[in-house]
């Protein structure tokens, strides 16, 4: 069945007798733009073209990818113990390292940033009515979910699933070192969820390109879904390759050719360069989308506007080029790859990933901060990507990537990397934009004690690591000897995973009591600046009944606070005024 | 649009640049064919909308002073539910399965996929679940 979408209607402060004591949805309440005749249950759930719900379900199939590969990875950790823990078989470890990789980066922090928040969040940001696409955004989430029992089937087959790293080298993962139909599920995993990746891409840019409202500007769209905009293209540039390294390797394993393997005159390198001219972007597909949402939630609890939105902007636009110009920074050791080309522009990424964060420490200075829950994630962002960041920049330097190069050094510096965005921004995001999607509150309490043990434990996790690797520890071991002198710190680290794992508890029971006992959020629980928060929570089929001006970044903001909105109005017979011009009203509230 | 055109433009001379010095320092084929491809897939979209962007009239979207009544009446024809997704997402994962599992997984997955595709094609049509 289709339905014919009537564009919204304005709603001025003048229309409601000014702002004051009316809130939009005050207007609302009695509409019954929420009712919409449709299949409920699972029903629903198999046949909806909606956005908000092709979203909720990407997010919970990718929460659910999350757990079970935070499940492996303590027992990775349990593992590593001391020298002489025998948990699981050498083999087994293999395919749990591998599983825990391909999981958390293929299947969850991917999906879970542009399948869920995005393509929940970017429609009503934009002031959309829906993707650009829908049947074909449902049919993203269920190649994706494809693609999930594809890669976990691996379990139950025999020879068990892949074991040969999230990476798949050649000729480790070739039909002789790695047969079995595990090691092909894995492939055709990839297959069903690159095409979803491609398709959502395609959505948002469509999305994002030509169903915003009037008024919101390129330069007025909130950096979240600029920052999926970007993501999007970066998609588009990356998963097609891996798309065709996944049916070369096919073909090596299956079909008798020889791409990459020596012996029949084939090349393992062109593996690398294939799966890294994929890989390293994919890192940036990974983190920009949860740069955008720290961006978003900044402002709310600091109440300014954010400081540099163009400098934002601009900055992703310089990170995602850059991040496919360094690929084969992953393949310093190999000895075949130009080290100052790709040493150079890996450094050059510092600066614009340096613009973001002080325009980050910009937008709280002076501002009026409250600490609630997904704040304290976005500065646990803050502080856990710079390390992050940071040991990313020594890493960019040849000589040290030769000494610490398949070390705990480097697991520790990708964990920190994607620690900080997927995980920290991620539940900010998640915190933050949760109200919206379930129109109740998550309890304060507790996610607080979900930010402080998953913050106590990531440090206590990681830093040992970064020592490790400096003393030696290669990674993707399943046992050391106990001369090593490296049981001390894995005893600290895996007690850190152990305080990681247990800090999810209070998520899940945070979950558990909003759905027990709801605490109505209302459309605007935060004070939000995006054009979200202007619809109600959950917002009705199709987003918007009413919009109101769009005049800047902030259109919400503008119309609760006309004493303080970022530009004035300015009539459409006054277009030779600027309307960026009165600059004066730029404040936060007293 | 002009904005949006002159980041794929943009992206397409970045690419574009860095590709060719790559090439010309590292004389590896595999790295600058992709680099090349990126800079084509910027260069391609960018340069149509670009021309559109001074071909066009100014969109409501893209006017700074517009007002949301400059958009009314109908956005577009949105699906409102449809199955199809479903039973379409279905048969890709068995037909790639077939590779994995054998040709008797095939018949599985080409029946929903053409299913699939019979029933996306019909339904857009009439306009309505089919």
């Amino acid at each position: 069945m289709t339905t014919t979408i009537e564009r919204p209607e304005v709603i001025t402060p003048e229309e409601l007798g000014g702002p004051d004591g009316h809130h939009p949805d005050a207007h609302r309440g009695d509409a019954d733009h929420g009712h919409h005749e449709g299949p409920s249950g699972i029903v629903n759930w198999l046949t909806s073209t909606d956005h908000k719900v092709i979203g909720k379900s990407y997010m919970i199939t990718s929460l659910v990818t999350f757990f079970l590969a935070g499940i492996m990875a303590v027992v990775i950790r349990a593992q590593l113990l001391d020298p002489h823990t025998s948990l699981v078989s050498y083999q087994t470890y293999n395919e749990l390292f591998t599983m825990h990789g391909s999981l958390m980066l293929y299947l969850f922090a991917g999906p879970f940033a542009f399948g869920g928040l995005a393509n929940y969040i970017v429609p009503l940001q934009v002031g959309a009515p829906d993707m650009a696409f829908p049947r074909l955004n449902a049919l993203s989430y269920w190649l994706y979910l494809g693609g999930v029992i594809t890669m976990l089937s691996g379990f139950l087959v025999a020879g068990g699933a892949a074991s040969f790293g999230w990476v798949a080298y050649a000729p480790l993962s070739n039909a002789t070192n790695s047969p079995g139909a595990g090691s092909d599920l894995w492939l055709m995993a990839l297959a069903l969820t690159g095409f979803s990746a491609i398709f959502t891409g395609v959505n948002l840019v469509a999305t994002i390109l030509y169903l915003r409202a009037p008024g919101m500007t390129m330069f007025r769209v909130p950096v979240f879904s600029w920052n999926m905009l970007v993501t999007a293209i970066l998609i588009l540039i990356a998963f097609p390759v891996l798309f065709a390294a996944v049916v070369l390797l096919f073909c090596d394993r299956h079909f008798g050719t020889h791409i990459f393997s020596v012996q029949g005159g084939g090349s393992p390198i062109l593996w690398q360069h294939l799966f890294w001219f994929f890989g390293h972007p994919e890192v940036y597909i990974l983190a920009l989308p949860y740069f955008g949402m720290v961006t978003d939630i900044l402002p709310v609890f600091s109440r300014k506007p954010v400081f540099g939105y163009k400098g934002m902007v601009f900055a992703t636009m310089s990170i995602a080029a850059l991040s496919t110009g360094v690929w084969a920074h992953h393949m310093f050791t190999t000895g075949v790859v130009l080290l100052p080309f790709f040493s150079l522009l890996s450094y050059l990424i510092a600066v614009p990933t340096g613009i973001k964060f002080f325009n980050w420490i910009g937008t709280m200075w002076g501002g009026q901060l409250s600490f609630q829950t997904p704040m304290m994630f976005s500065i646990g962002f803050l502080l856990i990507f710079l390390v992050g960041g940071v040991t990313g920049v020594l890493l960019a330097s040849p000589p040290v990537d030769f000494m610490t190069h398949d070390t705990y050094f480097v697991v520790a510096h990708f964990h920190n990397v994607l620690i900080g965005t997927a995980v920290f921004a991620g539940f900010a995001g998640f915190y933050f934009w949760y109200p919206k999607m379930f129109g109740r509150m998550l309890r304060e309490g507790l996610g607080k004690l979900h930010f402080w043990f998953l913050f106590v434990g990531f440090w206590v996790a990681f830093m040992p690591q970064y020592l490790l690797g400096l003393h030696g520890m290669p990674r993707r071991v399943a046992s050391y000897a106990p001369d090593t002198g490296w049981t001390t710190l894995n005893v600290i680290s895996t007690l850190g995973s152990y305080i990681i794992a247990f800090s999810f508890l209070f998520f899940l029971v945070n979950l558990v009591v909003s759905w027990r006992k709801p605490v109505p959020a209302g459309p605007n629980p935060w004070d939000g600046h995006g054009l979200e928060w202007f619809t109600s929570s959950p917002p009705p089929h199709h987003n918007y009944t009413h919009l109101p001006p769009i005049r800047s970044e902030r259109p919400t903001w503008d119309y609760n606070h006309p004493e303080h909105r970022t530009v004035v109005h300015k009539p459409k017979d006054k277009k030779s005024t600027s309307p960026q011009g009165d600059k004066q009203a730029v404040g936060a509230p007293s | 649009m002009k904005v949006v055109s002159l980041f794929l433009v943009g992206m397409a001379i970045f690419f574009g640049i860095i590709g060719v010095t790559y090439w010309f320092t590292s004389y590896e084929d595999a790295g600058f064919l992709m680099l090349i491809g990126a800079a084509l897939l910027g260069l391609l979209p960018g340069s149509y909308y670009l021309w559109w962007a001074y071909h066009m009239k100014l969109q409501p979207e893209e006017d700074p002073d517009a007002a949301i009544e400059d958009n009314a009446g109908t956005v577009d024809s949105f699906p409102g539910s449809s199955i199809w997704p479903f039973i379409l997402g279905m048969g890709a994962m068995f037909t790639l399965l077939t590779f994995v599992f054998g040709l008797w997984l095939a018949p599985i997955g080409g029946a929903l996929m053409l299913s699939a595709l019979i029933g996306v094609t019909v339904e857009s049509r009439r306009g309505g679940a089919v």
